[in-house]
């Protein structure tokens, strides 16, 4: 077992209180910053923690609160990111249920350290559930006075809302999350200006993930040099919430050092592929990544370690496929994902994710041409003239299903039907 | 089924009262849009075309801008809905766990198709694409609350469950 940091407080029912929270510590890097005055020292102790974001982009967060221009106006919003909608993604959702405060504690430090006196909480309405804990932790913060007006008598007021996103992928796109806070359609924006300068109605706006603003509490009580060491890989640093399912015997989601490694992670947390079939495949971060296949099944869960061997973080949740999973079918499956989840907005994504589909399903059902498997290369190709990262995302599964799995693919074409069903 | 027919105002005073204040105290009207539209939803069933021109009034809106958004979002109705809005999750990860034995299942149980109401209008079967609870799969959401790890016999205990809910008239628990 690893040392639990924003899972110390995990019950298996049921969140923990405020009095637990603060009982293990919580609500103390707040009250010390406040008491101290020091807004500054929140952000050297983020600078030096090397925290990077971990919503699936992975920026570092000290180089974002940079980006906020010196000459900002005061006015500044906190947008928080709950919308997590990747596929195979749930760890800000166990993270609420599990320990509601941290999440707001989180919240109010990344406020006091870049003066946002605003923060909204945008929620995906599948997650009802976290919602309302996340509501009731809000009325109990803010009447033990760490919310609202005049926060701990420092002076620094914040105030935050939840806002019930109505339900679609893109929302969690970190521009067009900005359109759907302003009740605007979501569609994502081509930066400049980035969000820091001109977010939420042209005001500067720091969008962060959930499982990000968690460990602040943790970096300004403890320091940053302490936080990188929780990490087991040299350049990473902090523990990570991996999520792990498909086939394995435990799904779940584990907090473990950041650059654990995939082996470690399926066969002692996730319990192993089920039946003890064999691994064939997996996702390593979300629907938006690569297919990893066995030679990499060693590999270090950090974003040095992945990119070396072709892939990404995203949002650390492994999805496992074993040897009764059809690639074709998955990545149909996520394709058709991608299809229903395109905003519209540009025509790689709207038009050419539904070619694509097309021909998948053609491949899939027995109808698959040869001519099909360089058409795929080249229109997945196309995703990457797209506004947003979400397209470009789109195509990972796609690619890799061609590079790894073209045997299979040509397996369906010399069958005319899918070698997996019956 | 939910209709409005017959009725003048969508909503109750009260309610009204409560969404302009919501509205009043927003940085602009149309950031509550989506909040005002599941208010009216949890009141009226579904966004009929009554429902979202006095949403659109409340927000200063035009019903044509709040239809933009009604029709955006996964979570809002513009068709009438049952009582129980089945959201059966068809992500990679419930895909591979049998989602779609599982809507073959609902489908030859209730009588319809995906998309459709039951003829007694209790239960809306509606795909939906990741809800988020991989580590419960195969998983559905029953107006937006978790149910996992369904097999075909937990699908019909459930069914019957919520019939019986459906039985007891309001008010009377």
């Amino acid at each position: 077992m690893y040392p639990q940091v924003l899972f110390k407080n995990r019950q298996p029912d049921r969140p923990a209180t405020l009095a637990e929270y603060r009982e293990s510590g919580g609500y103390q890097a707040l009250s010390n910053a406040l008491a101290k005055g020091a807004p500054e020292a929140i952000r050297e102790a983020v600078d030096a923690s090397d925290l990077k974001g971990r919503g699936g982009a992975g920026f570092p967060v000290a180089k974002k609160w940079g980006t906020i221009p010196e000459d900002a106006p005061e006015k500044r919003y906190l947008l928080v990111n709950a919308d997590e909608m990747e596929p195979g993604t749930f760890k800000d959702r166990e993270m609420i249920q599990t320990d509601p405060h941290m999440l707001i504690e989180g919240a109010v430090l990344a406020a006091y350290g870049t003066g946002c006196g605003k923060g909204f909480l945008f929620i995906r309405p599948s997650y009802d559930t976290s919602a309302e804990i996340l509501e009731q932790a809000i009325d109990s913060a803010r009447q033990a006075g760490y919310l609202g007006k005049n926060i701990l008598g420092s002076g620094f007021s914040f105030h935050l809302d939840i806002h019930r996103s109505g339900g679609r992928y893109i929302c969690g796109e970190g521009t067009a999350i900005l359109n759907a806070t302003m009740g605007k359609r979501p569609n994502p924006k081509n930066p400049p200006p980035f969000p820091t300068d001109k977010g939420l109605w042209g005001l500067p706006t720091l969008v962060h993930n959930v499982e990000t603003l968690v460990c602040l509490p943790h970096i300004v009580r403890n320091g940053g040099e302490w936080f990188k060491n929780l990490a087991k890989s040299d350049d990473g640093s902090g523990t990570k919430l991996y999520c792990v399912s498909g086939r394995v015997n435990r799904p779940g989601c584990y907090e473990l050092p950041l650059g654990t490694k995939l082996s470690e992670i399926i066969e002692e947390f996730g319990g192993g592929v089920i039946g003890g079939n064999q691994f064939k495949a997996c996702l390593p971060g979300g629907a938006s990544t690569h297919y990893l296949t066995a030679e990499n099944y060693d590999v270090d869960m950090d974003s040095v370690s992945l990119s070396n061997a072709g892939y990404r973080l995203g949002t650390s949740a492994v999805i496992v496929f074993d040897e009764t999973c059809c690639m074709v079918d998955a990545t149909l499956n996520l394709t058709t994902f991608f299809v229903r989840e395109s905003c519209g907005w540009c025509t790689p994504c709207r038009e050419g994710l539904r070619y694509i589909q097309d021909l998948l399903w053609r491949i899939e059902n027995g109808a698959g041409e040869e001519a099909y498997i360089p058409r795929l290369q080249e229109f997945a190709g196309y995703l990457k003239n797209a506004y947003c990262a979400f397209a470009l995302g789109a195509a990972g599964p796609i690619e890799s299903l061609l590079a790894h799995f073209e045997d299979e693919v040509r397996a369906h074409l010399a069958e005319k039907k899918c070698p997996f069903k019956s | 089924m939910w209709t409005d027919e017959g009725t003048d105002g969508m909503i109750p005073d009260s309610l009204r009262k409560e969404l302009e204040a919501e509205i009043a105290a927003a940085e602009t009207p149309r950031e509550r849009a989506v909040s005002v539209m599941f208010a009216f939803q949890h009141h009226c069933g579904y966004m009929s075309d009554s429902a979202l021109k006095e949403a659109a009034d409340l927000l200063g809106m035009t019903p044509a801008e709040l239809e933009e958004l009604a029709t955006f979002y996964d979570f809002i109705y513009r068709k009438p809905v049952g009582r129980y809005v089945l959201h059966i999750c068809d992500g990679v990860v419930c895909h591979i766990h049998g989602y779609n034995f599982l809507m073959d299942h609902l489908c030859s149980r209730l009588e319809i198709q995906p998309g459709g109401t039951s003829t007694d209008g209790l239960f809306t079967l509606l795909p939906v694409c990741c809800i988020g609870y991989c580590d419960h799969a195969p998983a559905m959401l029953v107006n937006r609350k978790m149910h996992g790890r369904l097999t075909p016999e937990r699908v019909d205990d459930l069914l019957e469950q919520l019939k019986k809910e459906a039985d007891v008239p309001a008010g009377s628990v």
